[in-house]
Parts: C-alpha cells; sequence; structure tokens
C-alpha cells in the first residue's frame, strides 16, 4: 500500500512510538484541543499539537515531519499542565522536531532549528558555551554583510556590556575552554553511540 | 362515626399570634364556620397540642377536624390522625410570611387569615374519610414480557423478592439480544477490555427459578383487568392460549436494530463486508467456534484492517432516519476494535465518529481502546465505497478539515436501537395497522392496545423523576423500550421496574393508589343516575383507567387509576368526586370567603394552585419572605386536570376579580405529575373566552400559568404581576350579584 492507502493505519504512529520522544502518548490524545487553545504560540502554527497528533495518526508522515510547526514549541509547558489525558506535549514536540531532523526532513531555514545547530556546535566544541561567538555566529549567519549590519546595531549594548565587565572581547580568539574536554567528548560519542543502538528505519 | 363533629384549631405558634388576631378567627370559625369546638393554642404542633386534639376526638367525638397553622405540606407527622378527616389552613407560608409585617397592611393581611379559616371550615363540612377502593385486586404474581437482559433481571429480582413470576418470550430461547454478543462492555473496574455478558448465568438462574414460569415462542394476545386482577392470555406457536392471572406487568420488550439496508449511501446491503454492529458479533462469534480469526465475509479473506462508523443512520436531522443516540454504539465499537487488537495487535482499526459518547465508566474503556492502538478520528463519513473486496470509507476529517478516506476490509456500521413498543395508540386506527402493526401487549382498555408512546416510539414516562412510570398503572417499561439504553443500564432499568411492579400489586392489594398519590385512599365516585354518557372521562383520563360498559356508562377501574381528579375536572355534569376531594369542596371554599363591594379597592384573585409544583413553590415563597399580593387566596388542587370549569365560572359569578391557575409544564418535556392534567386544563381554559364575553368580563381574568417547583421567587412575580393586571382593568362588576 502507498501512503494514500495506509493513512489512518498506524503504520506512521507506530514509527513514531519507536522513535520519538514520548511518542507512545501520541495515540492516547482525545483531540479535546486544550493544548491548541492554550498554547500561547497556538495562533501561529501551522498546526497546533492537537492537529500535529491527528496527523500522525491519519498517517501524515512527510506533511508532519516537514512542518515547522513543533519547531514553534517554546517548552513554556502550559498545554501539559492542562491536558486532560497527561500526555507530555512539550517532550513529544521536540521528540519530533528531533526526530525530523535525525531523518533530514525538517524545514532547512526554520530558525529555531538554526539556533538549536549553533548552539550545539558551539558548546560541544569545548564543552562551554562561547557566548561571544554564539551571537555573532547567530549574526553572521545570513552572510557576512548582515552580520555587520546587525553587529552595528547592537553595538551599544555591546559596549555596555564590555564596561560592565560581562563581555570580553579576546574570548573571540581563544576563550575559556572546559577542563576535561576529552571527557566531555567521549561522553558525547557514548551517547550518540547509545542513540545509534535504538531502532531507526534506514531512512 | 356516622355523626360529623366538627372542630376547628387555631395555632398562635411559629409568630402567628403577633401578627394575626388568634381570636378574631376564632369567631370566625365559630359564627360564619359553625364550627362545633373552636381551639386557640400557643403552640399547636408540640405534645400539648396534639393531645388536645388527640382528647376531643376520643372524648367529644370529633370527626372533622380543620387546623388553621403552617402549610399542610409541614408537620404532617404532629398532625397526624388517620381516623379523622382533616383540612389545613395556612395561615403560616400563606399568610404571615408571605406578607409584610407594618401596621399598614395589618388589616387586609388579618383578612387573608380569616378568609383561610372560612375556607377551610367549608371544605371540611364537604369532606369524608376515603375509605379505600372496595374492589381490592389481591393478585401479587408478575409477568414479564420478554426474556432479554431487561426482562429476565425483572424476573429474577422480583422471585428473588418473593413474588411469583411469568415470563413471556417470543423466540424459542431467552437470552435477546445479550445472548448474541461474544463479550459485552465491561461493567465493573477495571474497565480495559470486553468482558462476559453474563446472560447463560442468568438464563440459568431464571430458567432454575421455583417461583419464575417461562413460556417461550409465546405472545401476548390479550391483556384485560387492573393491577391486582390483570388477566392475560398467552398465545404460544400453536396458537393455543392459556390464561395467565397477574397483579403487575413489566414490559421489557427491547428493540430491534435498526435496519442497515436503509443505509446503502454507507454500504448497507451492498457488501457482505459491510455489517452492523449485531452482524460483527455474529462474525466474531463464528470465528471463535471454528477457532479461527475473523475472516472478510466476501472472500474468506485476511481482516488487516476494519472501520466503525459512528452514528450510522442516528441523530440525523433530514429526517430520514433515527434521530436520536443509541447510548451504547460508541462504547460498543470500542469493544468490537478490542475484540480485533486483541487478537492481533496488527490489524488496523479505526473508530470515526463526530462525537464519541462513553457513559458509564466508559472513559475509561475509551482511553483504554486507544492504548490498545485503535484509532479514533474526529469525522462525518459521506460514503462507504464497496467496490471488490476492500471498502473505502469516505469521510471529512473535522480536526484536519480535510477529506479523508480509509482502506477497510471490514466497515462496521453503529446504527440503533428501534423499541419494540406495540402500536402507537395516539395515531388513527388506520394508520396505526400501517406503521407497527404488531401490538405487544394487546390491551382491551378503551383507550387502545399498548403503552402511550411519547416520541419516537419510545413508551412515554417521567424522564426524570419517575422514569418506569408509564401511563398504564400497574404495567412498567424496561430497557430499552423505555429509552435506548445499554447492557448495564437496562440492568438498572429492569431492578427499578420490578420494584415499581412490586409496589403495585402491594398497593391494589390495600385499594389503594400508586404513584404518585401512593397511599391514597380516595378513589373516584362516579353518580351514574347524573351522567350523560358523553364519553369525556373515558376519553380525557390520562391513564386509561376508566371503561365503557355496553350502555355506553363509564367502568371505573379503581387499581388502574392514580386519583388525578382529570375525570373529576372533566365531567360537565359534576358527577364524579371523591371522598375527600370533590366539586364541592373546593366549589363550597370559592363561595365562603367573604367578598369585599366593588367599592373597596380590595379586589379577590383566586389561585388554583397544582399540590406537587405550584403549591410547594408557594410555601417556599413563603419561607423565602417572597411578598406577594394580600389579594390572593390559594386553594391547592390534586392536578390542573382536576379543575372543573364550575369553580371558574362559580368564582366568576361570586365576584372575584381574577382566577389564575397554576400547573406544571406542559408538552413534549412536560413535568407534569399526571401527563396530560396541565395540558387538558390549559386546553379547557383556552375555551373559557366565550363564558367570559357572555359574563361580560375581560378575558384577562382567567389565566393559566406553568409553574416549577424552584420557581419560589418567580410565584410572587407572577402573582404580583396579574395582581397589577387586575387592577388596571379594574374590580369585576359581578360583585353583589352572588
Ligand atoms: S490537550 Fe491533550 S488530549 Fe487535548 S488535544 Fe491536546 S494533547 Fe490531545
Ligand atoms: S510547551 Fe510548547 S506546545 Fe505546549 S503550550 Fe508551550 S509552546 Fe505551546
Ligand atoms: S382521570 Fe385520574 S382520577 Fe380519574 S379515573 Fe383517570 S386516573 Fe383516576
Amino acid at each position: 500500500m502507498n501512503e494514500l492507502n495506509i493513512k489512518y493505519h498506524n503504520n506512521f504512529l507506530m514509527e513514531v512510538e519507536e522513535n520519538v520522544e514520548e511518542g507512545k502518548w501520541v495515540k492516547m490524545c482525545m483531540q479535546c484541543g486544550v493544548c491548541s487553545g492554550s498554547c500561547p504560540f497556538g495562533p501561529h502554527w501551522a498546526h497546533p499539537p492537537q492537529e500535529l497528533f491527528m496527523m500522525v495518526r491519519a498517517g501524515k508522515r512527510a506533511d508532519v515531519l516537514n512542518s515547522d510547526s513543533m519547531w514553534m514549541c517554546t517548552s513554556c509547558y502550559n498545554c501539559v499542565v492542562r491536558c486532560p489525558r497527561k500526555l507530555p506535549i512539550t517532550q513529544i514536540m521536540h521528540g519530533l522536531a528531533a526526530y525530523a531532523n535525525h531523518l533530514g526532513m525538517a524545514p532547512k531555514t526554520q530558525p529555531t532549528r538554526d539556533f538549536s545547530l549553533l548552539f550545539w556546535k558551539n558548546c560541544t566544541r569545548t564543552g562551554r558555551v562561547n557566548e561571544l561567538r554564539l551571537t555573532l555566529g547567530l549574526y553572521f549567519n545570513d552572510g557576512f554583510m548582515a552580520g555587520i549590519r546587525k553587529g552595528w546595531a547592537m553595538r551599544g549594548i555591546g559596549l555596555g556590556l564590555m564596561k560592565a565587565g560581562r563581555l570580553n572581547a579576546f574570548e573571540l580568539f581563544k576563550g575559556h575552554v572546559c577542563k576535561d574536554r576529552k571527557g566531555v567528548h567521549a561522553m558525547l560519542k557514548k551517547a550518540a553511540e547509545i542513540e545509534q543502538r535504538r531502532k531507526h528505519p534506514a531512512s | 362515626m356516622s355523626e360529623m363533629k366538627t372542630a376547628a384549631y387555631i395555632c398562635q405558634g411559629c409568630g402567628i399570634a403577633e401578627r394575626l388576631s388568634t381570636k378574631q378567627m376564632a369567631v370566625v370559625a365559630q359564627k360564619e364556620g359553625k364550627m362545633q369546638v373552636v381551639r386557640e393554642h400557643a403552640f399547636l404542633c408540640n405534645t400539648e397540642g396534639v393531645q388536645m386534639i388527640r382528647d376531643d376526638i376520643a372524648r367529644e367525638a370529633v370527626t372533622h377536624v380543620m387546623i388553621a397553622a403552617c402549610s399542610r405540606r409541614a408537620k404532617t407527622e404532629a398532625f397526624h390522625f388517620p381516623e379523622i378527616t382533616l383540612t389545613r389552613a395556612n395561615i403560616r407560608e400563606g399568610v404571615i410570611w408571605s406578607q409584610p409585617e407594618s401596621d399598614e397592611v395589618q388589616e387586609i393581611t388579618q383578612e387573608m387569615a380569616d378568609d383561610y379559616v372560612r375556607m377551610g371550615c367549608a371544605e371540611i363540612k364537604k369532606m369524608k374519610l376515603p375509605q379505600g377502593a372496595p374492589n381490592k385486586a389481591r393478585n401479587k404474581r408478575i409477568l414479564v414480557v420478554g426474556g432479554g437482559m431487561s426482562g429476565l433481571t425483572a424476573a429474577l429480582e422480583s422471585a428473588e423478592a418473593g413474588y411469583e413470576v411469568v415470563v413471556v418470550e417470543k423466540q424459542k430461547e431467552l437470552g435477546g439480544w445479550a445472548a448474541r454478543l461474544w463479550k459485552c462492555v465491561p461493567a465493573k473496574s477495571p474497565y480495559i477490555g470486553p468482558a462476559d455478558t453474563g446472560i447463560s448465568a442468568l438464563i440459568a438462574a431464571v430458567t432454575g427459578h421455583p417461583r419464575i414460569k417461562i413460556h417461550l415462542n409465546a405472545t401476548i394476545a390479550q391483556t384485560g383487568g387492573a393491577p391486582g386482577r390483570f388477566q392475560v392470555q398467552i398465545a404460544g406457536e400453536s396458537g393455543a392460549t392459556t390464561t395467565e392471572e397477574v397483579g403487575a406487568i413489566v414490559q421489557a420488550s427491547g428493540f430491534t436494530g435498526y435496519d442497515i439496508n436503509k443505509l446503502p449511501e454507507l454500504g448497507g446491503g451492498k457488501s457482505p463486508n459491510v455489517v452492523d454492529q449485531a452482524g460483527l458479533e455474529q462474525l466474531v462469534i463464528e470465528a471463535a467456534k471454528q477457532g479461527r480469526p475473523v475472516r472478510r465475509p466476501s472472500d474468506g479473506g485476511k481482516v488487516r484492517s476494519v472501520a466503525f462508523v459512528q452514528c450510522a443512520g442516528q441523530r440525523d436531522g433530514s429526517g430520514k432516519h433515527l434521530p436520536y443516540c443509541s447510548g451504547h454504539c460508541c462504547n460498543t465499537s470500542i469493544k468490537q476494535a478490542m475484540y480485533f487488537k486483541d487478537a492481533n495487535p496488527g490489524t488496523d482499526t479505526a473508530v470515526i465518529y463526530t462525537d464519541l459518547r462513553t457513559p458509564g465508566m466508559g472513559e475509561d474503556f475509551y482511553r483504554s481502546g486507544q492504548n490498545k492502538g485503535v484509532t479514533f478520528t474526529k469525522g462525518a463519513v459521506s460514503e462507504v465505497m464497496t467496490d471488490g473486496d476492500t471498502c473505502t470509507v469516505k469521510f471529512k476529517d473535522l480536526i484536519l478539515d480535510e477529506e479523508g478516506s480509509i482502506e477497510a476490509d471490514l466497515v462496521v456500521l453503529a446504527t440503533g436501537q428501534v423499541p419494540n413498543s406495540g402500536v402507537n395508540i395516539d395515531i388513527p386506527e388506520e394508520e396505526q395497522a400501517q406503521a407497527r402493526p404488531v401490538s405487544i401487549l394487546n390491551l382491551t382498555y378503551r383507550q387502545g392496545k399498548d403503552l402511550p408512546q411519547l416520541k419516537h416510539g419510545l413508551t412515554d414516562s417521567h424522564f426524570i423523576c419517575f422514569p418506569y412510570e408509564t401511563r398504564r398503572t400497574g404495567i412498567y417499561a424496561a430497557g430499552p423500550v423505555r429509552r435506548p439504553m445499554d447492557m448495564a443500564q437496562a440492568v438498572e432499568d429492569a431492578t427499578g421496574a420490578a420494584l415499581k411492579a412490586i409496589q403495585a400489586v402491594e398497593n391494589a392489594s390495600l385499594g389503594r393508589a400508586a404513584h404518585p398519590r401512593s397511599g391514597d385512599l380516595s378513589f373516584p365516585i362516579v353518580r351514574l343516575e347524573g351522567c350523560t354518557q358523553c364519553k369525556r372521562c373515558t376519553v380525557e383520563c390520562p391513564f386509561g383507567a376508566i371503561d365503557e360498559d355496553e350502555k355506553r356508562y363509564p367502568v371505573f377501574n379503581e387499581s388502574r387509576c392514580r386519583r388525578c381528579g382529570t375525570c373529576m375536572g372533566a365531567c360537565p355534569v359534576r358527577v364524579i368526586s371523591f371522598e375527600n376531594y370533590s366539586p364541592d369542596s373546593i366549589g363550597s371554599q370559592i363561595k365562603a370567603v367573604d367578598m369585599p363591594d366593588e367599592f373597596s379597592e380590595k379586589p379577590r384573585i383566586l389561585v388554583l394552585a397544582c399540590e406537587n409544583d405550584a403549591y410547594p413553590a408557594l410555601d417556599m415563597a413563603g419561607m423565602q419572605r417572597n411578598v406577594y399580593s394580600a389579594f390572593v387566596r390559594i386553594i391547592p388542587v390534586r392536578c390542573l386536570g382536576s379543575v372543573n370549569t364550575v369553580w371558574i365560572t362559580d368564582a366568576l359569578n361570586g365576584g372575584w376579580d381574577g382566577v389564575m391557575m397554576m400547573g406544571c409544564r406542559h408538552g413534549d418535556d412536560y413535568q407534569c405529575h399526571f401527563i396530560k392534567g396541565s395540558e387538558l386544563a390549559n386546553y379547557r381554559m383556552s375555551k373559557i373566552d366565550d363564558t367570559l364575553k357572555q359574563l361580560g368580563l375581560e378575558t384577562e381574568r382567567v389565566t393559566t400559568c406553568q409553574v416549577a417547583i424552584t420557581d419560589s421567587a418567580r410565584v410572587a412575580q407572577l402573582i404580583n404581576d396579574y395582581a397589577a393586571k387586575i387592577a388596571e382593568i379594574g374590580m369585576s362588576p359581578m360583585k353583589g350579584f352572588a
């Protein structure tokens, strides 16, 4: 059966259950819509949580995984507090995002995703977040000229932070590092291995 | 107790003496009321006060007592003297509590109290002590019609309570629908999977019971008689009839599934792969017998996916199918989806619903279904396509707001329950024969063969307060014939109906009324010499209690009667009365009041209030000190249906300025305790305009209104609005002629 014929069958739901953090909860949603109504970002999403869950159950695999909706979640936990079925909605949102990213199906220019990737790279390199580099990285994400323009616009704040001793320009070159960098890297490698061991469909 | 000796007692307690002159009331009772014994007491309901009355009864041979104190609904235990005739004048709730305390209104408040004393004295002299229906019917056996879950439960419950039971089942074996189910929705914790129906055990218990007699392959050819003495002819397979005598009947005739062939757009009748819920049970039972999984009916192929279509031919607004929800079908579909999931979790099951309704502990059951991987989707199904061996269910996904479709090997339509209620006696006879020719009870009652229906073929019952009560005394409807329901509800229903049946035979054997005047010993007495054979009473009795003899005179069946008095209200020549409630007992009160003259600016408004709802609401108004006009005089009536138009014309001729009738809501969602009483009153009063015009009176001088028991604030308002209206149209010109 092609995707059209397996609509509303359990195929995609089972894939989500196996691969998405807390994915086994998706089937328990009773479609009350409380989450969508509670979400401060609800009106701005293409598919609020209730709808995403129904899409999973309807077998709309590509529509779900390509969606930028779950990337919009700010982890405010409003929905989790209110869901009468006690679904860990926030976790599922991030789980779906992570899974889409893993499969390479996440939208390429999604800002939350961009920032997450930048942050991950920045923090795993030395075991510590280098704030200056993270900020500048974000500024220059859209190209050199755009970076200069954003830096210039924010110069007042930058200078203020420097004066107050909250920002050190030399961090750009050397910066603080974690004492046991090797240890951090080994730990991350181990975690990646464990994750790999979890079943993923060949994608 | 042949001589009548009257006594009036006036209470000074509860602040009555501070507000009113009880002395003056005593004078009124003596001079105008002609009471032979008149006493005031500081605290009438205390031991000493009650003893004073008892002593008078014992020593002075008092037989008729009028107590002016609190409402007749209060202190009923203290003022309980079953050996004498009693009435009460309501000067507490009805006067001092509902009237403001001030010197300016003292005079009109006292007038109110004096009038209630006059009315009480007038009434008591027209009352007799009820002796109980003379034709006591003592058969206490209970007939149960229908051998399904409801019927068997009712039978076993009655038998276990010690009563003899006769069961009539039209099939060749007991069990009904329940026996045709593989499993049922669980009625006990933990509500996670299909459960055993328990029907085999129930059948065994009933079959082996020493007090239960069973007729299989049998129908009811005729039912005649009344509670305590029903004569039922039971027709067997051969056509031969046996007669059983019983005291009460439980009709548990169940339901028929809605015909799936009426749903061709949903594939009904077009493919063997589209079945209703009963059809699926059959497939599952067959498969289980052969120890194999359910197969696709069209080709015996593997069932990989099943779609359940909820509300198929139900909750239909088009008028083509059932308009109502059958209540059990969502839970049933969940259960049936579990049949597949429990056998093989790999089978896809989808339930397509518009609203998932899971009564009882169904929410847990629903969650369990979700947990087992049943897909639930909110959608409106438009079509089921049945080409080839796979069906395609087309629907609008109401969450995703787009057209969706599901391919399935098996489609289950959740069709509804159609009650087996017999003939609709309220439609013309020609149509009856067409609509549903098969009668269940074949009653010989003048008003028709079966239980009256309310809506959609379901038997009439007072849905909220008295669910098992039908409009035929001693015959109780239980199970899906009364309203659509699931098995757990049917069991509860049957138990309730069995208890009502027991109550009915016990009451009948004592010559007492059944619900809602349970225990009432009065009964309608007709003076046949005066009867004009107009047939109004036989037609209007809401309970079919009155038959006609060959000369077309009414024949009252006391044990069928609920003592509502509707016949008494209907009778144009006033020959029907009760010992303690009659055209005269109310009429004399209407005539007893002191009627101020036209120039007094003191109008008089008569309020006839239904004692079931309106009168308690008026008492409550008093308790809450909701002030109403001091110009009203309130008389409680058994039911607005018992109001005879003669009271209205008497009142108007006697100079009353307005008449207000307060009854229960009527119509499809009626609240009337006697079902048709308030409706009939309303109808009769719609005809009174002519009389008013003849008298040269404004039509506003008579009004009816619908009041609920909770309307304690509203009743006062209604009275005050009406009093204002009467003030506007002015005093009645009829004063001083009577
Ligand atoms: S609040 Fe919970 S149950 Fe309701 S739609 Fe959202 S996830 Fe589903
Ligand atoms: S946690 Fe995420 S999905 Fe839930 S309400 Fe907040 S932003 Fe919305
Ligand atoms: S109308 Fe009421 S009182 Fe009269 S016979 Fe029928 S049930 Fe009895």
